[in-house]
């Protein structure tokens, strides 16, 4: 029974795939071309448009090419194009055609620069600020109002400070990573129980000493959640971000298939997406399960 | 010349409406020698957390001071340890790296080997074999209280500040560390400042116990010295000729000065004079 229990969630998140899979491909059929009823005139101008092909045996069927951009792909589409694209993972055939696996690294890559330095900068920052209660009044009005804006609305200013997308990029992720940790780290420092600080007062801990022994580890479970948050916003903005500076990326490549209308290629894109973030939280949730205690 | 002198004391605080200052206690004068065990007992609210954080450099005082072996206390330091009512135990941090953030920073030139031996040294006087990588969490209220004790006497200070250390505690497990405090202090004879509510606690612990007045302005009122021969225990303390009248003097003090300003009305703010100090052996004989 025990075990039994423990089975299900998966068999039941198979079992709603399956419908998922199923609708989507029911959903998605195109009815095969029906000639009857057409005069041989009509047939012409359809061919003649590119909408249908004569085949080897002289049926007419709808063409495949224009097929593709004609409404929502099947599943069996976008399985057909994740399949040719991850056999290409590691292919470079153009500047603007690099393999999946090189566009993940990219995203990935630039992601990751972004936040760290963002987490590092702001769990510093929120460390000075948590322990001075003057300072923290004085900007938190600066923070309130820097934190609601969204990263892509600074992209235009810095593209024009930094002149290069590539940093532009990643400094969006900085921008988008920033204020939530370093809200949360001055919050968490601040209500640090004081008698944490007194001891280490009494034992005459160096500064150095003080904040890694007691007001990091103090504050890391509430740290650890704003970062949670900036992670989630840094992630939502590095797809945009890509996608309007046109830098290579997972976030690009949906913009690219876009442009070449594969619409298989913009849901295997999504899919990408998806992925990525998946991987990426469950390395975050691994990271942060190291630094939460419980009072 | 006393081990550690509080002198004319006073402690205001901003007041809560804004603008004005509330006077929390003055001129508290209080000597304390060496190896002697005081107890300051008073109406929540009184004062008595903020006089023993002024000692142990936590708090800076606003009038006179508090000197110790002849240097005024101007901040924390490691001749003065605290152990708080919280416990204030890093929860991150096991038992024992608790207890050995602490020697080490007493005893910085020590090797890794003598910390680890004498942190252990510690943690089996207050029964703690056993649970040195238990994080606090995992402990009992008893069980934190003694990592807090361990803590602060291994770093051997000169003085111990315990403030209301057993108030979070269920009753039988005071007792026994109550009893365990006994035996440490015993072995080390340091000076302990405690503050505490309980009456009775007082009374097996203290060589002298401060009675404190209601504040605002509060003062230390009268000093009782308790004349109850040592070794003490809480089955023989009751049967000693002197405990009811320490214990009953204590409590009609405090019952006096349950609601504010009983102490003005009577005078005795007025005049100024020291603390009365109560000895009921030498009133005894007196009569
Ligand atoms: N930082 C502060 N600012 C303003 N007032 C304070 C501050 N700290 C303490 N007080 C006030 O000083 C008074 C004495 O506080 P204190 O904590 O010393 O009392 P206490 O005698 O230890 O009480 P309890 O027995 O409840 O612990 C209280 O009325 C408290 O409100
Ligand atoms: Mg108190």
């Amino acid at each position: 029974m025990g075990i039994k229990s423990t089975q299900h969630p998966f068999f039941i998140s198979v079992f709603f795939l399956g419908i998922f899979l199923f609708v989507w491909h029911v959903a998605t059929i195109s009815p095969p071309f029906d000639p009857t009823g057409k005069t041989e005139e009509e047939l012409l101008v359809l061919e003649f448009n590119g909408d249908i092909v004569q085949t080897d045996d002289g049926r007419y069927v709808w063409n495949p090419e224009k097929e593709k951009v004609k409404g929502v792909p099947g599943p069996m589409t976008v399985a057909e194009k994740a399949w040719i694209e991850l056999n290409e993972a590691f292919v470079i055939k153009g500047t603007n055609d690099h393999g999946i696996a090189f566009l993940v690294g990219y995203t990935v890559s630039r992601f990751s620069v972004g936040f760290l330095v963002a987490s590092g900068v702001a769990i510093l920052v929120g460390i000075i600020l948590g322990l001075n209660q003057m300072l923290f009044r004085a900007l938190n009005p600066f923070i309130q109002i820097l934190k609601p804006i969204s990263p892509l609305a600074w992209m235009p200013l810095l593209l024009y400070t930094v002149k290069d997308p590539k940093w532009t990029a990643i400094l969006v992720v900085f921008m988008a990573a920033i204020w939530p940790t370093l809200a949360t780290t001055a919050f968490g420092v601040n209500s640090l129980r004081k008698e944490y600080l007194q001891v280490a007062a009494i034992l005459q801990l160096s500064w150095f000493k003080r904040l890694y022994t007691v007001i990091l580890p103090g504050a890391a479970p509430t740290i650890v959640n704003g970062l949670r948050i900036s992670f989630g916003s840094a992630l939502v903005a590095v797809v945009p971000a890509e996608m309007l500076l046109g830098e290579l990326g997972v976030g690009y490549l949906s913009w690219i298939e876009w442009n070449n209308l594969d619409i298989a290629g913009v849901i295997f894109a999504i899919l990408v997406v998806g992925t990525v973030g998946v991987l990426l939280d469950s390395g975050f949730n691994k990271l942060a399960g190291l630094v939460t205690y419980r009072e | 010349m006393s081990f550690l002198s509080i002198d004319h004391l006073s402690k205001h605080f901003p007041s809560h409406s804004g603008n004005g200052k509330v006077c929390i206690f003055e001129d508290v004068t209080v000597k304390i020698n060496k190896g002697e065990f005081v107890t300051v007992i008073g109406h929540s609210g009184c004062g008595k957390s903020t006089l023993l954080n002024i000692i142990a450099g936590l708090e800076t005082p606003t009038e006179g001071g508090a000197i110790l072996n002849g240097q005024e206390v101007t901040g924390p330091g490691l001749d003065r340890m605290v152990v708080f009512q919280s416990f204030a135990l890093m929860p991150w941090m096991t038992v024992f790296e608790n207890v050995a953030l602490a020697v080490r920073s007493a005893y910085p030139t020590w090797s890794s080997q003598e910390i680890k031996a004498h942190v252990q040294k510690y943690i089996t006087l207050v029964g703690l074999q056993g649970a040195e990588t238990k994080k606090p969490t995992a402990l009992s209220g008893g069980m934190k209280q003694r990592v807090g004790l361990a803590r602060a006497f291994s770093i051997e200070p000169k003085v111990l500040l315990l403030d209301e250390p057993f108030a979070q505690i269920d009753a039988l497990t005071r007792g026994v560390i109550q009893e365990e405090l006994v035996q440490m202090w015993n072995a080390t004879r340091n000076t302990v400042f405690m503050v505490t509510h309980d009456v009775d606690e007082a009374i097996l612990l203290s060589d002298r116990i401060m009675l404190m007045t209601n504040g605002p302005s509060a003062r230390i009122a009268e000093i009782v010295d308790v004349t109850i021969p040592r070794p003490r225990s809480r089955e023989t303390i009751i049967e000693d000729e002197h405990y009811y009248k320490i214990r009953n003097h204590i409590i009609h003090f405090l019952v006096r000065h349950a609601s504010h300003g009983q102490a003005d009305e009577s005078g005795e703010h007025t005049e100024r004079s020291g603390p009365v100090e109560i000895n009921f052996r030498d009133q005894a004989t007196n009569q």
